[in-house]
């Protein structure tokens, strides 16, 4: 282009690349240009690998090979046959001339050998005499693809174990209560603790969070006292300001950390409210408990950590519902309320549900008020009330974790995986419920 | 005209209506109505009460901590030992491993989740995005419990594989920290892409009819006026990773420890708390009455975080239009 | 770029059967017509005839807009701009553009001015830098009202000085033509007449393209005009008259022209 300059020159203007030097300009920007766009992508695809990751160490220590040592092998009492073929007389033979006589007689005088089950008889076989034993935990990756190299270590120090493939997640982890072998562990009472846990804080928090939102929402700027009176002026003055700052510490709130609502709750629901959360004040003594660590204090902790989301998601839904609608209730003379029931609530309802269950899901995966609040970690009954003593899935799973035996990883593994199970299932459900709700009003 | 009104109020009678001589419009108190508000109005209050029982519930068992002889605010404040078998209270090895663990969170979030809203806001198409929105939610998603196993079990072992066994402790501040990081990112991620986004497209616009290329569109016109977004974003990230509890109760290690050395166990102020109420805890004990004030501690440093991230957003806003 | 300068030639752009899509829609069809050099040119016609999708395709501020395409030819400087080997940023530097809304940057006045240049491999001194931007604010006839400020941002600015530090920032880069969408649309009375007598000042050193809603504007600044008109069977829009200014307005050769300027409709 032309250099003709903006004005008779007075002073130089310094000059602009032209020509091949400006081609070049832009070829080297563009050039850098990729490459930091390279470099974008490279930080966005990160995340993906580290999602890659996580699934690669949980699922690679959840499954894997086990070293296991057998104090007698089947196929010598049983001369090659599988147990599960044999007769009941055959496995009772097998029963009187293994066991020591002593151990016979406290069977017997539980319940007769003849009065039992094969199945039983199988269990008591596989407890008394085969014994297995886990003497190494080998993770999967490990037993697919370094299978020489770990059968020679154990070789060397368990000469007569094998090498077995385990499932560490499977059905009987699932419904069996807990136990300090981990072999025999199982995950039923914290997914029990969880469940009513969850239940309940949506049972607390939901109303809570939506009438808090409704207020914010529909309520926030009106005058309910008559403004000609000083002192109703007064109130009024009184209850915009709370409303402006209920709303700032709504914000604020929702920044505090978890582990300090855990101190909260252990202040306030577990040591002074104990009469009440430990159901001493309606005459209930589970005899489980003897203070106030029970599930409504849970409950109520973890209610008080979501009611700042579940308000500001319900806000949203509320806000999202047109100004119109409202609009044209009150114009065939219907109330605040009827407004707020009738028009503005059943509209926002999909919205208010799917970020009530999200927000609250988010939260079963939470984990550190419920140490401090003082969750047992070893429940081996169900919980049956709100004031029973209880366990939940992260607190099981970071109890696993901290220990360090292998075998307590695998199965904290396997409780990452029925975790995250849950919280998927729990999102889908709530996604499913908004499609639902939406399509119900769309059709009526 | 007398007739024309007379017509007009025949006709009125004939579509049925009865019109009342007198219609009384005045105010009537509605009982139900305002009952109705003050339940919704006590619903939004609850959240007032939850701050008045936090800051109540901390301050009163601080008192009692530091009405103990064996405790002085200075020695708290200043004390480089907190050791509370020997009595020695001080809060700063607890505070300075909070802090190294959240700055090397901060060194591995800033640029991965400023990167990923840069890229997702400025670059990728519709399905790009409709396949990285739902990875960045589900990062957000997975619960801290599930990190902690993860910088455990993976993060550390790599680490000590890398620099030596010797070198890594099993429990260590740099494996909390990345993963603390990896944990926050998403919510720079998210929280900057808005702000990103609510750049107008004009701007953008603007940029490249001055011949700018999309880089420099995006690094020198979309950033700098998204800045405040972000850094807010930032401060909330930061804050997040201060009160994060269950990564560093499980990597960080369970040792109260004063140093900068990021190979190094150290126990930060949430891993004390977690630590210290798992055990079975006496009311009225010392050691009770220590969460509250390392409880105290973190819940203002976490409120000035936040309380700065909304200042700096209401006040460096640009206002479009 | 300027490897095949033509400046003998009359005209500074000039397009050959030009079409542009929007994914399967064609929203312009067979647009063949030359903007000449140091006139003002104006594209008018009803909204949605495609004038503005014409304008942009000559910055290639279509590639923006995922799915658009352009066929046919775009000359200049007698190189294709729709060619593979051109670059869009190098084009934009040569052709630039004013916005229908002021789009100034959150930054300061000074620095919007700067951003151009800066960003184009510019080579200079402060001192050279500050007579950058004092000329191109003289330049917008901005300089006046805003040389005691120039370090406030250009948001606090009027909405007719900001599109005025628009243009201002246009020509800091020191562009051959200038186009202009709408760029009075968003503004007062006043600030549209500053700006029309400035486009008529920067004629003599620029080409300038300008669509407009106004067809009083097109008639006090233009010296040529376009119309377009969408078609109704396909709703893509087509160059229905091009001619002098005058003549498009006084003279009509076609009719549906003649029934949109008398403002029968549209």
């Amino acid at each position: 282009m032309s250099t003709e300059s903006l004005r008779p020159e007075r002073q130089s203007i310094g000059s602009l690349p032209e020509g091949e030097a400006a081609r070049q300009n832009v070829s080297s920007r563009q050039r850098r240009g990729k490459i930091w766009q390279g470099i974008l992508l490279a930080c966005t695809i990160f995340g993906i690998i580290i999602l890659l990751m996580l699934a690669y160490n949980i699922v690679n220590d959840a499954f894997g090979g086990i070293g296991v040592q057998y104090a007698v092998e089947e196929e010598d009492l049983t001369d090659g046959r599988p147990l599960e073929e044999l007769s009941q007389a055959e496995l009772i033979a097998i029963l009187e001339t293994n066991l020591r006589s002593r151990v016979l007689k406290n069977l017997e005088r539980e319940r007769p050998l003849a009065e039992r089950s094969r199945e039983e008889l199988i269990d008591i076989i596989n407890d008394e005499i085969i014994k297995p034993e886990v003497v190494a935990v080998y993770s999967l990756s490990e037993f697919l693809f370094d299978r020489p190299t770990i059968e020679a270590e154990l070789r060397k120090s368990h000469p007569r174990a094998e090498i077995e493939f385990k499932s560490w997640l499977s059905w009987d982890f699932i419904v069996t209560p807990m136990s300090s072998n981990p072999v025999e562990a199982g995950i039923r009472t914290a997914i029990l603790g969880t469940l009513y846990l969850l239940w309940l804080t949506m049972l607390i928090s939901f109303p809570l969070g939506v009438g808090a939102a409704i207020y914010l929402e529909e309520y926030k700027n009106d005058k309910p006292f008559d403004e000609r009176i000083p002192a109703g002026r007064w109130m009024n003055n009184a209850i915009q300001r709370s409303a402006g700052l209920i709303e700032t510490n709504i914000y604020n709130l929702s920044g505090v950390p978890s582990i300090i609502y855990g101190i909260l709750g252990l202040a306030i629901f577990v040591r002074a409210l104990e009469q009440f959360t430990s159901g001493a004040v309606f005459g209930y003594a589970d005899p489980t408990t003897a203070n106030g660590r029970t599930i409504l204090s849970a409950a109520l902790t973890m209610s008080l950590l979501v009611l700042p989301v579940v308000i500001i998601s319900s806000q949203e839904a509320i806000r999202a519902v047109p100004g119109s609608m409202r609009q044209a209730s009150y114009g065939l003379g219907a109330t605040k309320w009827q407004t707020v029931w009738k028009i503005v609530l059943p509209n926002a309802m999909p919205g208010i549900l799917t970020g009530t269950i999200l927000s609250i899901s988010r939260a079963i995966g939470e984990t550190a008020p419920l140490i401090v609040i003082g969750a047992s970690t070893f429940i081996v009954t169900d919980p049956t009330s709100l004031f029973s003593k209880f366990t939940v899935l992260p607190l099981q799973i970071y109890n696993w974790t901290s220990r360090p035996q292998p075998e307590f990883r695998a199965i904290a593994a396997a409780g990452i995986i029925v975790l995250l199970v849950l919280l998927l299932s729990l999102n889908a459900a709530a996604i499913l419920l908004r499609n639902y709700l939406r399509s119900k009003r769309v059709s009526t | 005209m007398a007739d024309q009104a007379q017509a007009k109020a025949e006709q009125g009678a004939a579509l049925a209506v009865s019109i009342p001589q007198t219609i009384d419009l005045r105010k009537r108190p509605r009982i139900g109505e305002s009952i109705i508000q003050t339940v919704l109005f006590i619903c939004g209050f609850i959240s007032i009460f939850t701050t008045i029982g936090i800051v109540y519930v901390l301050f009163q068992e601080s008192l009692s901590f530091f009405a103990d002889p064996a405790v002085t605010l200075f020695e708290f404040f200043t004390g480089t030992v907190w050791q509370p078998r020997i009595g020695e209270f001080g809060i700063l090895p607890l505070l300075n491993a909070t802090l190294v663990i959240s700055s090397i969170a901060m060194l591995v979030a800033v640029p991965l989740g400023l990167g990923m809203a840069i890229y997702l806001s400025e670059y990728a198409s519709e399905r790009a995005r409709a396949i990285l929105k739902p990875v960045i939610e589900l990062l957000a998603g997975i619960p801290t419990v599930v990190y902690g196993y993860f910088a455990l079990t993976f993060v550390t072992p790599i680490l000590r594989g890398i620099f030596g066994n010797d070198v890594v402790s099993v429990y260590n501040m740099l494996s909390a920290g990345m993963v603390v990081g990896v944990l926050i990112t998403p919510i720079i991620a998210t929280l900057s892409e808005d702000a990103l986004s609510a750049v107008p497209g004009s701007l953008r616009q603007a940029s490249f009819g001055l011949g700018s290329t999309r880089w420099e569109t995006a690094i020198k016109v979309v950033v700098p006026a998204a800045l405040s977004g972000i850094f807010a974003g930032g401060i909330v990230a930061m804050s997040r990773a201060v009160g994060e509890t269950m990564v560093v109760a499980l990597a960080a290690g369970a040792s109260p420890n004063l140093t900068w050395n990021p190979f190094e166990p150290a126990e930060t102020m949430t891993g004390h708390i977690a630590r210290i109420s798992g055990g079975d805890l006496s009311y009225g004990s010392i050691d009770y009455r220590s969460i509250f004030a390392i409880g105290l501690v973190l819940f203002f440093i976490t409120l000035a975080l936040n309380i700065a991230s909304r200042r700096i957003v209401r006040r460096f806003r640009e206002v479009y239009d | 770029m300027s490897t095949t300068t033509m400046n003998d030639s009359k005209y500074a752009i000039e397009t050959r059967a030009m079409n542009i899509y929007y994914g399967a829609f064609r929203a312009v069809k067979d647009v063949t017509f030359s903007i000449e050099r140091n006139k003002i040119t104006a594209l008018i016609g009803p909204s949605g005839c495609g004038k503005s999708t014409v304008l942009r395709s000559f910055n290639r501020m279509n590639d923006l807009i995922p799915g658009a395409r352009t066929e046919g030819e775009v000359l200049y400087h007698g190189q294709n701009l729709y060619d593979p080997d051109v670059d869009a940023v190098q084009v934009r530097r040569q052709i630039g553009m004013v916005f229908q809304k002021p789009n100034p940057f959150p930054k300061s006045i000074y620095d919007n001015i700067a951003y151009g240049p800066r960003i184009n491999g510019w080579k200079g001194t402060r001192a050279e830098m500050d007579e950058l931007v004092e000329r191109a604010l003289v330049g917008a006839a901005l300089w006046d009202e805003v040389k005691d400020k120039l370090n406030q941002s250009g948001l606090s600015l009027s909405g007719g000085q900001q599109q005025r530090l628009c243009i201002a920032r246009a020509i800091a880069v020191q562009p051959e033509v200038i186009l202009m969408d709408e760029p009075c649309s968003a503004l007062d009375p006043i600030s549209t007449l500053k700006i029309e007598e400035l486009m008529l000042e920067l004629r003599q050193r620029y080409t300038i393209v300008i669509v407009t809603h106004n067809m009083q504007q097109a008639a006090r600044v233009s010296d040529y005009t376009a119309f377009f008109l969408m078609d109704k069977e396909d709703r893509a829009g087509e160059l229905v008259e091009y001619d002098v200014t005058s003549k498009v307005f006084q003279n009509p050769a076609d009719k549906r022209t003649e029934e949109y300027v008398s403002g029968r409709f549209g």
